[in-house]
């Protein structure tokens, strides 16, 4: 069974409107599924493990929009024991703190993406 | 012969991504290879029947005349195209966002599935490529 | 060895992504991959002669195979002649074969 990583670097592209990230989504259906998968976050995508998100309160007309819970989702990737790996240069050039880090979220350098991609077997790039 | 999986996130007219695709595929079938599309999120409207050509009034066109592509025709092409060259083509689009987008009405040939079913034909797959989306 | 493909389809005055994997590119071959840069759409307009693009520039010194889509080129009205040197034009063709030779693929 192929390892597969998910680059999530696009951030926020359609989160309202589905819900979730659909790139984080997408890896988490298929660990579900029995694949074995791991997530790195760079880019504006580190704020996806930012706490305290929140994008509820969105009304259009009379009809009040859900919205996504990232926090809920990071979590839960977290949970799922699917390793989740941000870019700590990209945290710090956005100047997020690790104060603001989800717990259970391992940093790495950017460097160290390319020894990451040469451990997985596929590579999803989102 | 190899088996190459595409997966494809851009819906149709929006991203240069969509023509690279069709070429990818289109070349991979050429050579004979079996190729796997799983059409994720905005892609799964390429193969929506009901796309129609329109008339340029800027170019001076009539519908004939401007043939204004609609990507479902691209699709229905590289379905032929496996069938003359002996190999297999699947263009899988993701159920849930057919369901969300209201496109259930697809070119013929076109199927439905899922994350785990983009992850089997990966796991089937001598190459895998993700063209994700902006 | 490992082999990767990876496609660029953005140019690096659109995105500050494209510098980030310029330079992966050249991690992965210092770490001993055997890496194929393919420059599509946009990409392909770091490939001018006289394109002010350091990020290429160095990829190109680092043994990197860089390709530049015969299509892509055609579209934006770049001569193969004028090209950076080492830098190859190539069909899409390229790509799949890589593909289908099992090569990692990343797309940006």
């Amino acid at each position: 069974m192929a390892r597969y990583l998910s680059i999530i670097d696009s951030a926020y592209r359609a989160t309202i409107e589905e819900q979730d990230d659909t790139a984080v989504w997408f890896t988490h259906a298929m660990k579900n599924g029995g694949a074995d998968v791991s997530i790195l976050l760079r880019g504006d995508a580190v704020n996806y493990a930012v706490t305290n998100q929140n994008a509820k309160g969105l009304r259009f007309g009379s009809r009040a929009v859900k919205g996504p819970d990232m926090v809920r989702d990071i979590n839960a990737v977290i949970a799922k024991k699917i390793p989740l790996f941000v870019v700590a240069d990209d945290l710090a050039e956005r100047g997020i703190p690790m104060s603001e880090v989800l717990p259970g979220v391992e940093q790495i350098q950017r460097g160290a993406i390319a020894k990451l991609i040469e451990g997985h077997d596929r590579i999803l790039t989102w | 012969m190899a088996t190459i999986t595409i997966g494809i996130m851009d819906p149709p007219y929006e991203s240069a991504n969509t023509p690279t695709a069709f070429r990818l595929v289109d070349a991979a079938l050429r050579k004979g290879h079996n190729v796997n599309v799983f059409c994720y999120e905005g892609a799964t409207a390429l193969g929506y029947a009901g796309q129609k050509q329109h008339p340029n009034a800027v170019h001076g066109a009539s519908v004939e005349e401007e043939d204004h592509p609609n990507p479902k025709d691209w699709v229905k092409e590289l379905f032929l195209l496996a069938a003359e060259k002996n190999v297999k083509l699947i263009w899988c689009n993701c159920g849930l966002c057919v369901d969300e987008r209201g496109v259930e009405n697809q070119v013929e040939g076109a199927c439905r599935g899922s994350p785990v079913d983009a992850w089997k034909y990966s796991e089937g797959s001598d190459g895998v490529l993700m063209i994700g989306t902006e | 060895m490992n082999q990767y493909l990876m496609i660029q389809s953005k140019s690096p005055w659109e995105s500050r992504e494209v510098g980030h994997f310029y330079a992966l590119a050249r991690e992965l071959r210092q770490s001993g991959g055997e890496v194929t840069f393919f420059l599509v759409q946009n990409g392909v307009m770091a490939a001018r002669t006289g394109a002010n693009d350091p990020g290429l520039d160095q990829l190109l010194g680092a043994k990197v195979k860089v390709l530049a889509d015969d299509f892509s080129l055609r579209e934006r009205a770049i001569d193969p002649e004028s090209i950076k040197n080492g830098v190859s034009p190539s069909p899409i063709d390229q790509v799949v074969d890589l593909l289908a030779g099992g090569a990692k693929a990343l797309f940006c």
